[in-house]
């Protein structure tokens, strides 16, 4: 956990007041909506079909459990009972009331919770990965850089106001959980040969409109230099990027239009400047930070309990284990996954029982932690092995031991068109849809690991262009359609997905989904060559012929 | 930001005016009353864009009330009772068309 500091508390408090005041301001109509939309969404607070959406964020996917009990508590006395969680370690609340907003941004001040940078053209929440301080093989937790990022990037006047929003990721091992390859900004912690710790620092990916995948800029960048070299891009970015038009105003169109060698020569030039100013980072500022993030006093445990061993023969717990749970930097513990996509529901959503009783489970066994990942689902970081048994039970009976981490049934969706109002499309039911299908975890497993992704329009929210399948919501003459690639992937090998052939109509996308998976288990050359790697070996063709040879 | 009332109209079936309550968020038809009804039995009707142009300016102008009013088609059942004129406004109108989880 972070401990934040008596700056970080003013701030969030001094935000909510202000924001209470405009509300107030706008409910009397002294503020008119064209004045007020801009400070509403500087603090999370959207427009959506039915009601205001309210976006909070959770910085580097780290929660406390009285932060969870909190975010339960909004859930339930300012919402209708749950959150959604988001692709970019943000919750959010879909039925929220303006007038009750800020109240419910006070109650979560109380717990160092806040929506700022959640929305608008600002530098957005810094994501990182879910498993950041745990993993094992990680070179360091990146959270403390992320956090040094958050504090110099939070409210700050040349941020606030970037030609389009602005998204930085960071990695700190080798499998990259945290898709740093399609965020304006993609930092992989890396050490030199001198043992320095710095970062290769990738630049320009993004999906929405017109996808990209990030480009290196500059393979090493010490430490010390990470806020100037990031400050010199934001500054290029601030005087080239294109204000006068929303659609080419993301990074990557000016990293596009430039080239990536004239776009590095000209944040070189503009890092020279200011690389050896005030923005140098002193190694005490690094411990400072380090200092504040506390983990757990670890017990020297077996790596194979008793508990551990008995339970083994239970196949529906030993099915779960070799799913969801994963290796911890420390033997004795355990990663857990909690799958946040039980068949049939929608992708993300967590009760406000399912979040208070999580919490509990998180002081329990999880020393008050608890993670979020950018495919929508939770983690508890710190299990001891020997609970592993006695945690799966509890999780089965709040619906959240789903076996079905990365596999196809861990769909990434967005809204789509149930909720949101730039949507073509709906995205939930096609997902519910496929969970479905798909439900049988022998199936799945047999199939292994796939992942679907599902965006509502073109803004690309759901990834669909990096999911190994993805599937896009169109409209076409009134109708909902939706266009299916195949091959795109959001780890350290990010690709974008090809398109297989003309979309199709919403009833006939689940029968397209499980031609294109016979096809492939008719196709692999093994049964452990992923989904993936035959679509890389035979390209989208075979798939292609398979769904409309009979269409 | 294009001002509603800037942008290019062309109505040839029935249509409404819609937009959400400003205080809660609410789906809201504007009526014939100049007022604003979370029914959308209650919405005044235009058939043509000069009507389409004056009821939205109105609504327009009642900022306070509600925010982001467009022009929304609409269907007029055999038994005159108002419909929505595609899914995105029956989805608006009857809420998501999956279950909520709790
Ligand atoms: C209903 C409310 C939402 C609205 C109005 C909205 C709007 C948008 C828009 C306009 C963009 C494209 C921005 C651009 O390319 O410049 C975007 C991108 C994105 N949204 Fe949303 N979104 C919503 C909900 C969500 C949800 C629920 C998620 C997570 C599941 C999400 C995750 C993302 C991500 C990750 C991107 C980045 C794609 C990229 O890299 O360009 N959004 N959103
Ligand atoms: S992809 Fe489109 S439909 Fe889906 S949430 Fe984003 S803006 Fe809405």
């Amino acid at each position: 956990m972070y401990a934040y500091d008596e700056i970080d508390r003013t701030l969030v408090n001094e935000r909510v007041s202000e924001f209470r005041d405009q509300v107030q301001r706008r409910l009397s109509g002294e503020l008119t909506e064209d004045e007020f939309k801009m400070l509403r969404l500087q603090n999370g607070v959207y427009l959506q079909l039915h009601a205001y959406m309210f976006r909070v964020a959770i910085p580097y996917g780290t929660l406390a459990s009285n932060q969870l009990r909190q975010l339960a508590h909004v859930a339930r006395k300012y919402d209708r009972g749950y959150g959604h969680f988001t692709t970019r370690q943000n919750i959010q609340f879909n039925w929220i009331k303006l007038s009750d907003l800020p109240d419910a941004l006070a109650d979560l001040a109380e717990v160092g919770i806040h929506a700022m940078q959640t929305s608008g053209n600002n530098m957005r929440n810094v994501t990182s990965d879910q498993w950041a301080g745990v993993a094992p093989g990680e070179i360091e937790d990146p959270r403390i850089w992320s956090e040094l990022i958050r504090q110099h990037t939070t409210l700050h006047p040349e941020f606030s106001f970037l030609p389009r929003k602005f998204k930085i990721a960071i990695t700190a091992s080798d499998h990259d959980r945290a898709a740093i390859k399609v965020h304006d900004i993609g930092l992989r912690l890396i050490k030199n040969e001198k043992g320095e710790t710095g970062f290769e620092v990738l630049v320009g990916g993004g999906l929405g409109r017109t996808p990209f995948i990030g480009k290196t800029i500059k393979h090493f960048v010490h430490g010390r230099d990470l806020l100037s070299y990031i400050e010199a891009i934001l500054r290029v970015y601030n005087q080239y990027g294109r204000r006068d038009n929303i659609y080419k105003a993301r990074i990557k169109i000016l990293v596009h239009e430039l080239g990536i060698e004239k776009f590095s020569r000209e944040v070189e030039e503009e890092w020279q400047h200011i690389r050896n100013s005030s923005l140098q980072i002193d190694d005490e500022v690094i411990e400072d930070i380090r200092s504040r993030f506390i983990y757990p006093a670890y017990e020297k445990l077996p790596h194979m309990p008793d508990e551990l061993r008995q339970a083994a023969a239970d196949p529906d717990f030993e099915a779960w284990r070799k799913n969801s749970v994963a290796a911890h930097k420390n033997p004795g513990y355990s990663i857990v996954t909690i799958s946040l996509k039980p068949i049939g529901a929608p992708p993300g959503d967590a009760t406000a029982e399912q979040m208070d009783a999580l919490a509990d489970l998180a002081d329990k066994y999880s020393f008050g932690e608890i993670r979020v990942g950018h495919e929508q689902n939770l983690a508890l970081p710190h299990v001891a092995k020997r609970d592993l048994p006695a945690l799966w039970k509890a999780l089965d009976k709040l619906g959240l031991a789903t076996p079905n981490v990365n596999l196809i049934t861990d769909i990434i969706a967005c809204p789509g068109l149930d909720y949101c109002s730039l949507a073509n499309a709906r995205s939930i039911p096609i997902a519910q849809e496929l969970t479905r299908r798909f439900a049988n975890h022998e199936l799945a497993n047999l199939i292994g690991r796939l992942h679907i992704n599902i965006s509502g329009c073109i803004n690309a929210c759901g990834h669909h262009h990096v999911g190994h399948i993805g599937i896009l919501g169109v409209e076409k003459n009134g109708e909902e359609v939706y266009q299916i690639t195949i091959g795109g992937r959001a780890d350290e090998s990010a690709a974008l997905g090809n398109l297989i052939g003309p979309g199709v109509k919403f009833d006939e996308v689940a029968d397209v989904i499980e031609d294109i998976v016979e096809a492939y288990l008719a196709l692999r050359e093994r049964p452990e060559e992923l989904f993936v790697d035959t679509v890389k070996r035979l390209g989208v063709e075979p798939f292609k012929e398979r769904v409309y040879a009979t269409r | 930001m294009t001002s509603p009332l800037q942008k290019k109209l062309k109505i040839s079936d029935s249509s409404v005016v819609t937009a959400n309550r400003t205080w809660d968020g609410v789906v809201v038809y504007r009526t014939a009353a100049k007022g604003w009804s979370a029914d959308l039995a209650d919405a005044a009707i235009v058939r043509n864009s000069d009507e389409a142009k004056a009821l939205l300016a109105e609504a327009v102008a009642d900022d306070v009330g509600a925010i982001g009013p467009y022009i929304a088609p609409v269907q007029i059942g055999e038994d005159g009772k108002i419909l929505p004129g595609n899914l995105r406004e029956q989805i608006r109108r009857d809420g998501v068309t999956i279950d909520l989880p709790v």
